[in-house]
């Protein structure tokens, strides 16, 4: 196996934390004030890690698996990503069905460990997590299909391998909807704004955030560890499609990623410095609006 | 061949035995259970044989009936339907003789219609000659009417029993239409002298109809949700495991009669799996009973094997191999899946309701701690069954989604359209499905007991346990084994998909790697969290709740409120019907608020049309006289008429 293929675990695993500084920092930046620095994530994580733990006298062993699959299930996604040309570590036709499981799986172990503490405000982040993600799956696969129409392949390294600058030339519009889509999926299902606001502090409003309120020391890192992960591999699907940067240079290719990310990143905290969140039953009309845009670009290059 | 033939003896010898020793009960369920068990595994040898080595075996008797002889033939599509078939069937029997104790009175009639419905499900899939297929088919349906209505004392059990019959029977009625359509085109009922005739489309049409209604396709599935919750668990999980499939292998059946499909055959399996799948799952969600509610997942599992099937078809009639082979493995290896993890389920949920004689959701809670075992095997069921990997649900789906994504990609318009349709749905089904399970097991296993029931249950007897950890193993086993299961059932797959190798199957290997990796990072991460825990200070506490420190079990979130959002999402399908009296006034009365939600299908479709049905047939009140001698005249007058119109 060549070196070149680890690029993507290697980045997620040690840059995820690094994406939410960035924006936080953006979002301080923009609101004028100074903001944590933007190694706060690996501080918190390095405290969290260093504690001992509190566990509810009502939970069983699903409360602590939670954590643990969370980590996991993001840590084999980010085997199944290629970086620009640079073929995944683990990538296979089909790959990209695996990748929205695991994601699955990981959900399912969190809204278990949250309904195992017995709290109503968990119950009440978990029946609106698995709510708003069971709209947000046909959107995250309809928007691959159509991408997999359009370059012929259904691996995910084949489908960013034929994403280039001819292909943006060429089906721009169905491409332009598709990262409209997968744009709308990524702020969903990492909790951000306009669905979730993850620096809200009361708990009948959160989503994610109140799914964990239970859990402490390195339980809770193990948490925030996974989010991250997850926020770094959707935002990295979402960024191989939207910048078309393949030059065949590993390292132009992964440049040209870097600064996608850091795109992302800049776009995620403009976003919600200039935005409120959602109320909650509007949220489903975005997830249903996610799904209809990814149905128009499967409908644009169809023909 | 003679061994399936024995097994089949001793089912019904074991039945027979099993209603003699009458008043002797244990002695009665033990020779009973011991007949299906043995007689399973008897009939199971010729079965993995004919899989192993790919070569059918045939026995052909004549016999008085009209339309053909007496034929009975085990080739690789029967041997993979009759795998699930006996296997659960066993296990359900073992897991039976542990539930139905205490006993209410003398199960021997039970264990008579337990191993008929066994024989005649055997039978079913492996009878060639269409009257045999048909005797042995009401065979299934008569016996297993008999177990549905075991608590005949319940009128609601009454009342499910007789929506069955009528339900199953209507269903029939299709399949008679049917064969004798065949009958007319080929001079002949042997399944081998079939000829499909000029009118293959009308055939497959009464097929998709009549089979359909046992299987549960919608709106046909109205007496899935009534029957499954009525029966004693285990012959919920036999027939809601496997009985259900024998409509699936009816279909694939007559596919493999009618000659090669056209393309609009798959749109409508495609179409009737999408409306099936994410209608049997919202209604699933909607429901409070845990039966009821896995019932309705026996409607939505039937949805994404027609999805598969539909796929397969597809693949067919445009020629292209690998679509052919994918929809077809995944349609097929879901069917085993979900006798596997419906099986389990319906398992778990009578462990659960033998141990707390409950099946309101809202009136469990906090079980995993006081039944682990059990606990632990639903998990793994509802895991499974929301089609999460590294368990057996997600490979059937996944080669689902490849075969559908392969269209996308690579496949004309015609076929590409119902890919799509395949991948948004699955992708719905696939998160409602989720939505639902964690409501089933959240509420069921976690948190803490809701109401006294849950408060002093405890696991079952080793009967009820084992056989539920050889399902939660097999579902383990399945889906980490893709490659070698498909390669397994390779023949079955090649008999629908026509002959070739088996492409793209291969990287479920890749899949069952992802699930390695994460099952060893996990351990990983498990590991290194106890040694960092390892000499600190680990605290137990009250479940937060901001700052109360005396929460109470009532103050958890209930199903019924976790399930709202979506159910008042999606209301339009659901017509979920409230009961609400609202607090009122300077000091507030008693409040309440009920939901429920009916089959929609029931009441807006079957209701009205049975009730016109019975206006009419009102009319013909009179010929009713209750009278033996005179129904025989009727009979006899009846005969006389269809001779002189025969004469003519």
């Amino acid at each position: 196996m060549e070196a070149p293929r680890l690029a993507q675990p290697v980045l997620a695993i040690l840059f995820a934390p690094l994406l939410l500084g960035v924006v936080n920092r953006v979002k301080a930046w923009v609101g004028g004030r100074r903001g944590p620095p933007v190694l706060q994530a690996y501080w918190d994580l390095a405290k969290l890690l260093r504690k001992g733990a509190v566990y509810s006298r009502s939970t069983t062993w699903i409360f602590r698996a939670g954590p643990i699959v969370g980590v996991c299930a993001a840590l084999v996604a980010t085997a199944l990503l290629p970086v620009g040309d640079t073929p995944a570590l683990m990538g296979f036709p089909g790959d990209l069905i695996l990748l929205a499981y695991v994601f699955g799986l990981a959900r399912f172990f969190t809204v278990l460990a949250a309904l195992d503490t017995g709290s109503s405000f968990e119950g009440m982040g978990a029946s609106r997590e698995v709510q708003f993600s069971a709209l947000a799956e046909p959107a995250l696969l309809l928007a691959l299909a159509a991408v997999a129409r359009n370059t012929g392949s259904t691996s995910l390294t084949g489908m960013m391998q034929g994403i280039s600058v001819h292909a943006w030339t060429t089906a721009g519009p169905a491409l332009a909807l598709v990262s409209a889509a997968l744009l709308l999926v990524f702020l969903a299902e990492n909790a951000r704004i306009p669905v979730d606001d993850p620096a809200t502090h009361l708990e009948l409003t959160m989503i994610h955030e109140v799914m964990v309120l239970d859990h402490g020391g390195p339980d809770f890192a193990f948490v925030l560890y996974g989010a991250a992960l997850k926020l770094w591999v959707l935002g990295a699907l979402l960024v191989g499609i939207a910048v078309p940067v393949r030059s065949g240079d590993p390292w132009i290719d992964a440049a040209g990623f870097a600064a996608g990310m850091l795109a992302l990143a800049v776009v995620v905290g403009a976003v919600e410095s200039s935005m409120a969140r959602l109320k909650l039953l509007r949220v489903p009309q975005l997830l249903a609006g996610a799904a209809a845009l990814s149905a128009l670009a499967l409908i644009l290059v169809l023909r | 061949m003679s061994l399936f033939f024995v097994g089949i003896g001793v089912l019904l010898v074991g039945g027979l035995l099993s209603a003699a020793a009458g008043r002797n009960g244990p002695w009665s369920g033990r020779l009973g259970a011991l007949g299906a068990v043995v007689g399973c595994g008897l009939a199971l040898a010729p079965a993995v044989g004919v899989l192993g080595t790919g070569v059918a075996l045939e026995s052909r008797l004549p016999w008085p009936m009209p339309g053909g002889s007496f034929r009975v033939e085990i080739d690789a599509l029967s041997a993979f339907f009759l795998l699930p078939i006996l296997a659960l069937s066993a296990l359900a029997a073992v897991y039976g003789t542990g539930y139905l104790r205490p006993a209410p009175r003398p199960p021997g009639a039970h264990w008579l219609y337990y191993n008929a419905l066994v024989a005649g499900m055997a039978l079913t899939v492996a009878a060639r000659n269409g009257i045999l297929f048909l005797i042995a088919w009401e065979t299934m349906t008569l016996a297993s009417f008999f177990l549905v209505t075991y608590d005949h004392q319940k009128e609601s059990v009454r009342e499910a029993g007789w929506i069955y019959m009528v339900a199953t029977h209507l269903g029939t009625a299709f399949l008679l239409a049917l064969f004798l359509l065949l009958q007319k085109s080929s001079g002949s009922l042997d399944f081998d002298r079939l000829e499909p005739g000029t009118h293959a489309g009308l055939l497959f049409v009464l097929a998709v109809l009549g089979f359909g209604t046992k299987a549960g396709f919608l709106p046909l599935h109205v007496w899935l949700p009534e029957a499954h919750p009525a029966a004693p668990s285990h012959v919920s999980a036999l027939m809601s495991g496997v009985m259900i499939k024998t409509g699936i292998y009816g279909l694939v059946r007559i596919l493999t009669l009618l000659g090669p499909p056209p393309l609009w055959w798959g749109w409508l399996l495609v179409g009737i799996g999408a409306t099936s799948g994410i209608l049997g799952v919202l209604f699933a969600l909607a429901q409070h009973d845990l039966k009821r509610l896995l019932a309705y997942h026996s409607v939505e599992n039937i949805g994404i094997i027609a999805l598969g099937l539909g796929l397969g078809v597809l693949g067919v009639a445009s020629g292209s191999h690998t679509l052919a082979v994918l929809g077809f493995a995944g349609g097929l290896l879901h069917v085993a899946n979900h006798a596997a993890f419906k099986g389990l389920l319906f398992l778990g949920a009578g462990a659960v309701l033998h141990a707390t004689g409950a099946r309101e959701i809202d009136h469990l809670g906090g079980l995993q701690k006081k039944m682990p075992w059990t606990a632990g095997c639903f998990l793994v069921g509802a895991a499974a069954i929301s089609g999460l990997p590294p368990l057996n649900g997600f490979v059937s789906e996944f080669l689902i989604y490849l075969g559908a994504f392969r269209a996308v990609s690579g496949l004309g318009t015609g076929v590409a359209v119902p890919a799509i349709a395949v991948i948004g749905s699955l992708a719905l089904i696939g998160g409602l499905a989720a939505a639902c399970f964690s409501k089933a097991y959240g509420m069921v296993f976690l948190g803490e007991a809701r109401s006294g029931h849950a408060e002093h249950a405890h696991d079952p007897g080793g009967a009820m346990v084992a056989p539920m950890l050889v399902l939660a193993a097999a579902c383990a086993a399945i889906g980490l084994a893709g490659p070698w299961v498909v390669r397994a059932i390779g023949p079955a797959i090649a008999a629908l998909a026509g002959p070739g190798d088996l492409p793209e199957t291969g990287l479920l290997g890749r899949v069952s790697l992802g699930a390695g990796a994460f099952l060893a990072l996990a351990a990983l991460l498990a590991f290194l969290r106890s040694r960092l825990l390892a000499g600190r200070r680990v605290g137990a506490a009250a479940t937060w709740g901001c700052g109360y420190a005396a929460p109470s079990p009532r103050m958890q979130y209930t199903a019924s409120s976790y399930a709202q959002p979506l159910t008042d999402l999606l209301r339009l399908f659901l017509r979920t019907r409230k009961h609400l009296r609202q607090p009122g006034g300077y000091f507030p009365g008693p409040s309440s608020l009920e939901t429920e939600t009916p089959d929609v299908c029931r009441d807006r479709i079957f209701e009205p049309v049975f009730r016109g049905f019975g206006w009419v047939l009102a009319r013909l009140n009179w010929l009713q006289v209750g009278q033996v001698h005179l129904y025989v005249l009727y009979i006899a007058l009846t005969l006389l008429a269809l001779l002189i119109w025969r004469l003519h």
